[in-house]
């Protein structure tokens, strides 16, 4: 066990993807030209006032249920005053003392098991605009994002890696898209993140001084900078130095992190109850309601694939953590009887190349067809994960079966096609069957690998391995 | 025929009789503030093609026979906190001095669609803090009835544009006394309508929880016409009130026998000039009289009133006029290089005093070791107030009191911000518990100014408030025909 642990607390903020904005009608979408979503009141005009849009709510209440946090029947929206050209009405039109859900947890799975991290709240809040910094043009305000509607999930500082985290934000983005309140996108910024950061000796139940590092926008670079700042406050404290309280700024691009404001200029942000806008009342009905509404949860989902399919907890996490991915792999499940093979193609060559958006570019149906084919062992593996590559970038709708033959791609699993081949593989590698005599396992895999390059790879290796080691026991010390 | 002593139901008459045209009717309102405005300066924008415009837009539509409104082709001006599309809006300060708004306040749309007829804009205390109009960046309104006074604010220059005949009606806004002081001030009829019964949608905000928009006019009936067009429910303001409108002038005519009247008397020994206090006291006898039945109110302590007032309108104005930062609206000082520059030298340059003075106070009354020894402390006190304010509204069906301690001032007096403060105690009990009050002339003077009085209801109550103002009128012409 390492000397030092962290501690760290998330703030993550996520865009709701409601139709409009959170106080007015403007449109809420990505990517429309700059300053063609507002009016009067999401770019604070004099005399505009802001009405808080019931779906907000609704979709705050959904995420809040589907993080089990209880939904507060009183909340209420507080200013929080502070200038930023980038904020026209100097104040946010946000949370505080009131939150609309209180409390929650989250379970993630990390390859160290299951750890719960608890919530503080989830707030809902009004986005602010972007400031682009155009060259020779200088910096200009787009009011689009002005009042997009955001949740803020704050956790308690339960968690304790940067893979936690990662398992975190993970489970938060399968979470929103699962009820549908948001993409969850980080590449898009609809989902952003705050690390607050202090190091401990481990066991200790003494908090240290934090850091704060904020809008990391990225699951890596939360890792990075969970892992950077981690290391930073380890280093100081083995010299004998003290942590100041900050702001950090982390540098995802060269690693590495600078302060950006310490406790002393913390600003004075002078919350207030918005006298604009009315306490929100929740019903326990209109919870019901919303509750009746949310699909099966990733959880759920996950501890049907460990019951149904056989797969280990960590895979089944995997799996569900995209409902894309969930989605598609139960569809194939059905239709296979190897699906933990179908599970093993997804995770090994699906999802480390899976973008954010779009769909998955092939069918369940080939996907059960060619864990059929692995399954029956009619292709090795080899050929399985070369077949399943090419499925997931061709365009058309490629028959893994049809596939195998035309390209002879079977695997040979027919001891007469392969005896001579293994003969000549012992005879061509004396030295590793004298060192595999002697005890070291590993030579055979010399041998072994001869035959698969004899055959283009189709050997079946099981039975390769099998038959040399026969061969091998024939011959005499 | 003299349109100057016309009231709108008469002037409503005379258009659709054909006496005169809409546009004949605004031509003589816009020749009048041609004639006064060099002295008065009530307005700090006079809309003549906008006026003109809507005037023959209304002669066509009544020579087609239209179905019109009683308010149609009447004049009128506008308080410039009211956001007007396409007109100047300033606020009274320099920092909006070139804002001309994309957009119309609720209020102004009502009254287009009842084609009434926009003659300009009013002027008023910067972002309507002050009570003489003496801190608009446009310079003083002069009080028509005295010129060497002020008439009263924030709501200055819509109480003298009527008062000097200028206009009909105006509309002005009350936060903590800035229709009822300078109606008294001049001696017109104002009314500062319940919390929540105008929109607030498109009024430059001051203190959102206190701030309503109401009608200033010469005589209570044309207040209640007024109020009728522009009070309503909202959908652009969260906190209007919904629900169905009365008829404001439903409870006229009908006197005040019956009708319980409450009068603090303490308030009365304590706060204002005795010429003030006989004159109430003469009307309470004449209206016992006729029958009201005069009740002297007991409440508690209410003089923390004040200094909660304050706290929390700073509060407010210190987030709300935020926005006049340089970047997205508000005068942009030339002096800068940093991001920084931009906001304190804007900020420096284009505010006013007293809008400084309060985002100071203010700031520091929300900080965060300060909140709840003055923010909470004072929203604590409000609460109070308004339970007294209610719990005298069950010993009597309304409050009659003084509006100011004194007449109108002279301009150019200097007094302290707390001695200013002070003199709006009368007002601020009504706003600050969220009640409608009518200020209106008693029918008494002093030095040749008017005396003012205010009659205060339970929210909602506006009908028995025009009911009663309407006999204190009534009492005024008998007296001056006596
Ligand atoms: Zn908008």
């Amino acid at each position: 066990m390492s000397k030092y642990e962290a501690v760290i607390g998330l703030e993550v903020h996520v865009e709701l993807m409601t139709e409009k904005k959170i106080f007015c009608h403007c449109k809420n979408e990505f990517g429309a030209a700059p300053n063609t979503n507002i009016c009067p009141v999401c770019i604070a005009m004099p005399g505009a006032l802001p009405v808080l849009n019931r779906q907000v709510i609704d979709y705050a209440i959904k995420a809040g249920l589907a993080c089990n946090s209880e939904i507060a029947p009183y909340s209420q929206l507080e200013r929080k005053n502070y200038f930023y050209p980038d904020l026209p009405s100097a104040y946010q039109i946000t949370q505080g003392k009131h939150p609309l859900c209180l409390g929650g947890h989250i379970d993630v799975e990390t390859a160290d098991g299951k750890r719960r991290i608890r919530l503080n709240h989830i707030h809902i809040e009004a986005d602010a605009g972007k400031l682009v910094h155009l060259e020779g043009e200088g910096t200009l305000v787009d009011l689009n994002r002005a009042g997009v509607p955001l949740i803020e999930i704050v956790t308690e500082p339960d968690i304790r890696s940067a893979a936690e985290a990662d398992a975190f934000l993970r489970k938060i983005r399968a979470l929103v898209q699962y009820t549908g309140v948001s993409d969850g996108r980080m590449d898009r910024g609809s989902m952003r993140c705050d690390v607050n950061l202090s190091v401990r000796t481990t066991g200790s139940e003494k908090l240290g001084t934090r850091t704060e590092m904020k809008n990391i926008n990225s699951f890596n670079f939360v890792v990075k900078a969970i892992e950077h700042e981690f290391k930073r406050q380890v280093e100081i404290l083995e010299s004998g130095g003290e942590i100041d309280q900050e702001t950090r700024r982390f540098d995802s691009v060269n690693n590495t992190s600078s302060p950006l404001r310490s406790k002393e200029d913390a600003m004075d942000y002078r919350y207030f109850p918005d006298p604009d806008l009315v306490p929100i009342a929740i019903k326990p009905s209109q919870v019901e309601q919303i509750k009746a509404e949310i699909p099966e949860l990733p959880d759920v989902r996950m501890a049907a694939y460990v019951k149904r399919w056989d797969l280990s907890h960590y895979d089944a996490d995997l799996l569900t953590n995209d409902i894309r991915v969930a989605d598609f792999f139960e569809k194939a499940a059905d239709k296979t009887s190897y699906p933990k093979l179908a599970a093993n193609l997804i995770i090994a060559d699906l999802l480390p190349g899976l973008e954010e958006e779009g769909e998955i570019s092939l069918l369940p149906r080939q996907l059960a067809d060619l864990a059929d084919l692995l399954g029956k062992e009619e292709i090795n593996s080899n050929t399985g994960r070369k077949i399943f590559k090419l499925m997931l970038t061709e365009t058309g709708e490629l028959d893994p079966g049809a596939y195998v033959k035309e390209n002879n791609l079977a695997q040979i699993n027919d001891r007469s096609a392969l005896e001579d081949l293994i003969n000549t593989a012992i005879a061509n590698n004396e030295r590793a069957v004298v060192d595999y005599k002697k005890g070291k396992e590993i030579a055979i895999k010399a041998i072994i690998g001869q035959v698969m390059k004899a055959t283009s790879g189709l050997a079946n290796p099981l039975l390769t391995e099998e038959m040399i080691k026969e061969k091998i026991a024939e011959i005499p010390d | 025929m003299d349109i100057n002593k016309m009231d709108i139901k008469q002037l409503a008459q005379g258009l659709r009789a054909k006496d005169f045209t809409a546009v004949e009717l605004c031509g003589h309102f816009l020749s009048e503030i041609e004639a006064k405005e060099p002295e008065i300066n009530a307005l700090i924008t006079v809309t003549s093609k906008v006026a003109l415009d809507e005037a023959s837009s209304c002669d066509k539509a009544l020579a087609e026979g239209q179905e019109l409104p009683i308010l149609a082709g009447i004049p009128f001006a506008l308080k410039d906190n009211i956001l007007t599309k396409g007109i100047l809006t300033s606020g009274g300060s320099k920092t909006l001095a070139n804002f001309i708004p994309p957009y119309d306040a609720t209020v102004r749309k009502k009254l287009k669609e009842q084609k009434t007829v926009l003659l300009g804009k009013t002027n008023l205390d910067e972002f309507a803090m002050g009570s003489t109009t003496e801190s608009s960046f446009y310079g003083p309104t002069k009080n028509p009835l005295d010129t060497s006074r002020a008439p009263g604010g924030s709501s200055g220059g819509s109480a003298a544009a009527v008062a000097a005949g200028e206009a009909p009606f105006a509309l002005g806004s009350d936060t903590g006394g800035s229709i009822c002081q300078p109606a008294a001030y001049c001696g017109i009829v104002g009314m500062r309508p319940s919390y929540s019964l105008v929109s607030r949608y498109g009024v430059i905000a001051m203190t959102s929880s206190m701030d309503q928009v109401g009608p200033l006019t010469r005589t209570v009936q044309d207040n209640a016409l007024v109020l009728q067009a522009i009070a309503g429910h909202d959908p652009q303001d969260s906190v209007s009130h919904n629900h169905p409108l009365p008829d404001f002038s439903a409870r006229l005519g009908r006197g005040v026998e019956g009708l319980k009247i409450g009068l603090p008397l303490d308030h009365l020994e304590t706060k204002v000039r005795p010429e003030i206090k006989n004159a109430i006291l003469k009307v309470v006898a004449n209206l016992e009289s006729q029958g009201a039945k005069i009740v002297t109110l007991r409440t508690g302590n209410l003089e923390a009133a004040l200094p909660a007032y304050y706290l929390l309108t700073s509060a407010e104005v210190s987030s709300n006029l935020g926005r006049f930062d340089g970047i997205h609206y508000g005068y942009r000082s030339k002096n800068y290089e940093t991001l920084e520059d931009i906001y304190y030298n804007s900020r420096s340059e284009g505010l006013g005093k007293e809008a400084k003075r309060r985002i100071m106070l203010g700031t520091f009354a929300l900080s965060s070791s300060f909140y709840d020894a003055f923010y909470v402390k004072a929203q604590k006190v409000r609460t109070y107030i308004a339970r007294e304010m209610a719990k005298a509204l069950e010993q009597a069906d309304l409050i009659l009191a003084p509006v100011t301690a004194d007449i109108a001032p002279k301009l150019g007096t200097t007094k302290s911000p707390v001695e200013r403060y002070k003199e709006s105690f009368s007002v601020v009990l009504a706003p600050l518990a969220g009640l409608p009050a009518l200020s209106l002339p008693s029918g008494y003077q002093v030095e040749g100014m008017p005396i003012g009085l205010q009659l205060i209801g339970s929210s909602f109550s506006e009908p028995l408030l025009y009911q009663a103002g309407e006999a204190v009128m009534a009492l005024n012409s008998e007296e001056k025909g006596s």
